[in-house]
């Protein structure tokens, strides 16, 4: 069973599809990446789950039962446009929205200092937001979003605005949250991010689920079975039952040759085919970057 | 404490912490005073210099007595001047022509000008030569003594409006004060109504603005946080009006210990001892006082409340509803005018009853729940029946619910609305989610 799951999800607004029965599984305990292009539906998906929206038809389930109003109170939502009370302080409009998800006021400030000693932004308490730069507001919006311990998390583009340093520290932050056996969706356009923490994936395309399931399958399912090796004498040699020659660069030190490998074969049974007749120095197999799957997918007629 | 209490509790504190809250709260009355005198002083100031009337007698017995004041001087017409209607002088205000005895005649006199003439000029004429020739119509009688029997036989009443209680207690009532305490309630509702009204509208796109209002919606059902906002500021306005009432009040008794004459059991003591002192005249300020303290404070401000309550939530769960559907501080204007063109509508009814505040249209608009708040409180001190308010209150709050529904529908759909502006087929459309 799945930790939340989306049956045939679908939103229509006055001129254009947003949602069109749409299917996401997302496991416990796991990091599942929302990717699609801009526009393609990811936020009002995010929204939905959130009960901001209602959908026209299909249901989110939470833990196999249908989600419920109660349930946004194990729900943590950082939104893609952040905002915050700009007048207000930040330690006081911290526990003003903790309040709102439930906690007690004395409980928020016991929490909310730790977040804030932890994140050592403690002398920012009795600061007015508006006094903060955009990425500190950044972070405090983050303390926010996870200040009620929510089971799930929902982040929208959580990277965006961060600098590297920052990025670092949320990215820390989010593999620990999954440590915790707390599950996080969360959408985005960076692909780096996606290979470095994501377990699961969905790719939205014009309102559709176009690609989905572990990061792993999708790669290799994506595999071409090209390999690039690199061998000490000038030529290789290779029987047409092995593979073919796809390419040969000429390095200063060794030639690099890319091999399409024949179908049949094993990985192994490819390399042990190789080491009868060549001295090689390296053998790499081509596996497709996210960002290649990506693209792929995306511009598929 | 449910939600609707947390977000009550911010909306509240924050905006009563605020120093201009502190400022406004303390200053507004000061101001109030400041400028009721300061408009009364400048309207007494006059213009500096006289204006030249200039008189062409024919009959050369008139103008002996126009008398000039400070504001207009009468000159004689000389030759040059007989041919006013070609003559285009600026510095001459006015031409007054007459062409024969006013007595045997009295169409034949005439004002010229250039400018339209002000009723000043007009009066100061017309009552000149009326007292001049209504002595000269007496003296025709020939009969000795006429004027002064005359000038006895004219009468002039002073007449006392006093209020009976239920146990037939006489109360000294004025007209005046009541109009006077009707029209300050009258306009306090009204400015309380629109200016906390508008600053629901100013929170709500504030919210709706800084984005914060997909994270408030993931923890609170729209509706609770449309009522929390609501409810918070309209606390904000009632504590500004009790610290007020507060205020008034103190500075009342401490006028009533210092200023009044002491009470009829004190008086007739000292007027045993001092049986030959003059009879004390009751100052102006003294009778106001006393009329004051015949109307039923407690009651009106009770109906201020509840009016207050009823015509604000009508107002602000409007205001709340155009802060959702617009993007911008500029987007709002077209949505507010119809309402300021019905809030204004309801100050200037009030404003003409207090002539006739038991009258049709006094009557109807304070049954109208969007009038009803405002000219209410006009009619207030002139006892309005209980049936009245009664049923005005009811239609009152009906109607707030009625709005408060429709309003929060519109709010919870608006709200996350960004971009380009809905239409009224659209906001239909939205009602009927």
């Amino acid at each position: 069973m799945y930790f939340l799951e989306t049956k045939e999800i679908t939103k229509q607004f006055t001129a254009h599809l947003a949602l069109d029965k749409v299917d996401i599984r997302v496991p416990e305990a796991k990091i599942f990446g929302l990717l699609g292009p801009n526009g393609a539906g990811k936020t009002t998906l995010l929204r939905i789950i959130n009960r901001i929206t209602a959908p026209d038809s299909g249901e989110v389930l939470l833990n196999g039962r249908p989600l419920a109003s109660q349930d946004i109170f194990d729900i943590g939502y950082l939104p893609e446009e952040r905002g915050l009370y700009k007048k207000m302080k930040v330690g006081d409009q911290c526990v003003y929205l903790a309040r709102l998800k439930g906690l007690s006021a004395i409980e928020a400030k016991k929490r909310l200092t730790g977040w804030f000693e932890k994140f050592d932004i403690l002398s920012w308490w009795n600061k007015k937001l508006e006094e903060l730069s955009k990425g500190m507001q950044q972070k405090v919006q983050f303390v926010v979003t996870v200040i009620h311990d929510p089971q799930l998390l929902i982040f929208d583009e959580p990277f965006s605005g961060f600098d590297p340093v920052n990025a670092e520290l949320l990215k820390n932050e989010i593999m620990e949250l999954k440590r915790q056996g707390k599950t996080i969706i969360f959408s985005t356009h960076n692909m780096a991010s996606v290979e470095e923490i994501c377990d699961e994936i969905a790719l939205i395309n014009h309102s559709r689920v176009v690609l989905d399931g572990n990061i792993n399958e999708i790669k290799s399912h994506y595999k071409t079975n090209t390999f690039k090796v690199q061998v000490a004498n000038d030529d290789l040699e290779l029987d047409a039952e092995t593979g073919s020659v796809i390419s040969k660069e000429n390095h200063a030190y060794a030639p690099c040759f890319r091999i399409q490998k024949a179908q049949s074969l094993t990985n192994s049974g490819f390399l042990s085919a190789l080491l009868k007749n060549n001295e090689i120095i390296s053998f790499q197999e081509e596996i497709p970057s996210m960002h290649d799957i990506f693209i792929q997918t995306v511009q598929q007629p | 404490m449910g939600k609707i209490g947390i977000v009550i509790h911010r909306e509240y504190f924050t905006r009563v912490r605020k120093k201009s809250f502190i400022i406004m709260t303390f200053l507004m009355p000061l101001l109030f005073i400041a400028l009721i005198l300061g408009t009364f002083s400048l309207s007494l100031i006059k213009d500096g210099k006289a204006k030249i009337v200039v008189v062409v007698d024919e009959t050369d017995l008139y103008f002996d007595i126009l008398k000039s004041s400070d504001q207009f001087q009468f000159i004689k017409a000389t030759d040059e001047f007989k041919d006013f209607r070609n003559h285009s002088d600026e510095s001459i205000y006015a031409t007054v022509v007459i062409s024969d005895d006013l007595l045997e005649n009295p169409s034949a006199i005439a004002l010229y000008s250039h400018k339209q003439v002000t009723n000043d000029l007009i009066r100061t004429i017309n009552n000149c030569l009326n007292d001049y020739l209504t002595d000269r119509k007496i003296a025709s009688y020939d009969i000795s003594g006429l004027k002064q029997i005359i000038e006895d036989s004219k009468a002039s009443i002073n007449m006392q409006t006093i209020k009976l209680d239920e146990s037939g207690k006489e109360n000294k009532s004025s007209a005046a004060i009541a109009s006077v305490i009707g029209l300050i309630f009258t306009f306090v509702i009204y400015m309380f109504i629109f200016i906390y009204g508008a600053m629901v509208m100013q929170g709500v796109l504030e919210e709706k603005t800084n984005r914060i209002v997909e994270v408030m919606i993931s923890s609170i059902k729209p509706f609770d946080l449309m009522m929390g906002k609501i409810i918070g500021i309209g606390l904000v306005g009632l504590t500004q009006f009790f610290l007020w009432v507060f205020m008034i009040l103190s500075v009342f008794i401490v006028c009533g210990l210092f200023l009044l004459p002491p009470s009829p059991q004190v008086l007739s003591e000292v007027a045993g001892q001092q049986a030959a002192s003059v009879a004390v005249e009751p100052s102006m300020f003294q009778n106001a006082y006393q009329s004051l303290t015949t109307i039923n404070f407690p009651e009106i401000i009770l109906c201020f409340i509840v009016f207050f309550i009823g015509g604000y939530m009508i107002y602000a769960s409007l205001f709340a509803a155009i802060g959702a559907m617009v993007n911008s501080q500029e987007d709002t204007q077209q949505y507010i005018m119809p309402i300021t063109v019905l809030v204004l509508f309801a100050l200037y009814t009030g404003i003409y009853s207090i002539e006739n505040p038991n009258g049709p249209l006094a009557f109807w608009a304070s049954m109208i729940p969007f009038t009803s708040p405002i000219v209410m409180m006009t009619r207030l001190p002139f006892d309005v029946p209980f049936w009245e308010k009664l049923l005005s209150i009811v239609l009152l709050y009906a109607t707030t619910i009625l709005l408060v529904k429709c309003s929060s529908k519109i709010y919870r759909i608006g709200i996350l609305m960004y971009g380009k502006k809905p239409s009224v087929k659209e906001i239909l459309k939205w009602l009927k989610y």
